[in-house]
């Protein structure tokens, strides 16, 4: 079990509908946690890594922005970008940036001021994130390719709406335990399952909101990390796969191909197995890429996902915690800050820090973290 | 040239595989297959990575296919809003998979997974073209 890079700060922003800041402001707020998390200044850093999808932004490469109002000139800075799994894929750079031995302190930084541009700009943008040749001129959009998913789960497996519904009723349970998700009231089945189509089979309360948002994570080697931190946090596996942009491109839509290959390449790489699991934390854009992370995770078999869901196991309480910090379903999802929130959730879990949503002696956790639908797939596995 | 005349909104007037249009004018829906390995390639492109090669031949995309999934939009994006709801779909042509628009004549309720379709060319309003996925 590689031990040679660790997390030693952490930093979230609340995750707004409407961040009332610019974009720096907004970047700080999770900056300024991370760096007193980490006990450091801005001169200890050796690289920044920016994270965000520039189609939200005005800001032209808003990294060289970001490196002079963090401090963190001269040293380098430069712009990662998978959409949705841009911050944990700046997790990967950093890894590799530190085993190398080029650099011994690298911030990863997330962030999306979604409400930056209009809201038809912004839907604009959503429908140029397909083939914008072959699938765009269809009238595409996010919901529609998860959906197309959902019911192709639906048919082969004989999943339902109703199991969907109760991955949001888990979510938006612990949604109102977090302080700062968007969506923190409580849901019932029957209001999930009776809310207006967006695209069918899916409804309102299975599509997660668009936010504002930051993450912050700092990397070290092992030898900085054991002299500055009391608690690192190693990274123990990482895995990256791709899959089609197109859907006819893909072999099957009842799970997410990416997410699969790159489950196997981080578990191979830690040695460890989908058991060994204490905590997880999946990208749940919509409740059926939480019932598909389940099965490409390995945590069901496949068409299995369902039990784990309808059975609580994956409540605090159950066999294997996903998302008991609400998910992206109430946390919001600001693109490029998400999967650091994602990795800071799992951070303070095996710190023994996660409060209210502490799973008990949680030593290994996973984050899951996919970018558009599945094109981009990364699976990163923490211990303490 | 003639790109400019796919779908409704339409993002790419430019590309070596524009023929495609002049196909579909004829009632044809065509792929890309290349001449080097024999890969069959639908969406169309002008290049296969694996030989790499350059020499495609246009190829007739034929008979029924099956409904492999599909959704009805209710909420479409900037262009499309006046279009819902709209059914997207993906069908299987002996191994070629087609993406696109159910007939919108069909109600939800008829629409099942593994149902014979097939394709044909749609001509819309303003001079653009498409096509579109219909019963067999």
């Amino acid at each position: 079990m590689p031990k040679d890079v660790a997390v030693i700060g952490v930093g979230q922003s609340t995750f707004f509908r409407n961040y009332e800041g610019s974009i720096r402001e907004l970047a700080f707020e999770a900056f300024r946690e991370a760096i007193k998390d980490a006990g450091i200044t801005p001169a200890d850093i050796d690289a920044s890594l920016i994270c965000s999808a520039p189609e939200y932004d005005k800001q032209r490469s808003p990294s060289g922005l970001m490196a002079e109002y963090l401090g963190l000139n001269p040293q380098p800075t430069f712009a990662i970008e998978t959409v949705c799994s841009s911050s944990t894929t700046g997790i990967r750079v950093g890894y590799s940036l530190i085993k190398s031995g080029l650099h011994d302190i690298v911030l990863v930084l997330g962030f999306q001021k979604m409400s930056e541009i209009s809201s038809a700009d912004s839907q604009e943008r959503m429908g140029r994130g397909a083939d914008i040749m072959w699938e765009s001129p269809f009238g595409t959009m996010m919901p529609a390719y998860y959906a197309m998913h959902a019911r192709a789960h639906f048919e082969r497996y004989g999943s339902t709406e109703k199991d969907l519904a109760l991955i949001r009723v888990k979510a938006a349970k612990y949604g109102q335990l977090n302080d700062k998700a968007v969506y923190r009231k409580g849901l019932e089945l029957d209001q999930v399952l009776s809310a207006e189509p967006v695209a069918t089979p899916l409804k309102r309360f299975d599509c997660c909101a668009n936010a504002d948002g930051s993450s912050c994570i700092i990397l070290a080697s092992a030898e900085r990390a054991k002299e500055i931190c009391k608690k690192p946090v190693w990274i123990l596996g990482l895995g990256a796969a791709t899959a089609s942009l197109t859907m006819t491109g893909r072999e099957s839509l009842d799970g997410l191909s990416s997410a699969r290959l790159a489950a196997k390449q981080a578990y191979e790489m830690a040695g460890v197995g989908p058991a060994d699991i204490d905590v997880a934390e999946v990208h749940d854009c919509f409740t059926i890429a939480e019932l598909m992370a389940y099965e490409n995770l390995g945590f069901a078999e496949p068409g299995k996902g369902v039990e784990l869901i309808r059975n609580g196991e994956t409540y605090l309480e159950g066999k294997i915690p996903v998302n008991v910090d609400g998910g992206l379903l109430s946390k919001g999802h600001p693109i490029g800050a998400t999967g650091g929130s994602q990795v800071r959730t799992i951070v303070l879990q095996l710190r023994d820090e996660a409060g209210a949503i502490q799973v008990p002696n949680a030593e290994i956790g996973l984050v899951h973290n996919i970018g558009g639908v599945g094109i981009y797939g990364n699976v990163i596995i923490f211990g303490r | 040239m003639g790109f400019e005349k796919f779908g409704r909104v339409s993002f790419t007037a430019q590309t070596k595989v524009g023929a495609f249009i002049e196909n579909l004018e004829k009632g044809d829906l065509t792929a890309t297959k290349c001449s080097q390995c024999g890969r069959i390639y639908f969406p169309p492109r002008a290049d296969c990575p694996w030989c790499p090669d350059s020499t495609m031949e246009w190829f007739k995309i034929e008979g029924t296919g099956k409904l492999v999934s599909f959704t009805r939009v209710h909420y479409g994006p900037t262009g499309f809003e006046d279009d819902v709801p709209y059914t997207l779909a993906l069908a299987d042509f002996d191994g070629v998979k087609v993406f696109g628009r159910l007939s919108k004549d069909l109600e939800e309720g008829q629409i099942k997974v593994g149902m014979d379709l097939k394709a044909v060319t749609a001509f819309l309003p303003g001079g653009q073209i498409s096509y579109e996925l219909v019963p067999a």
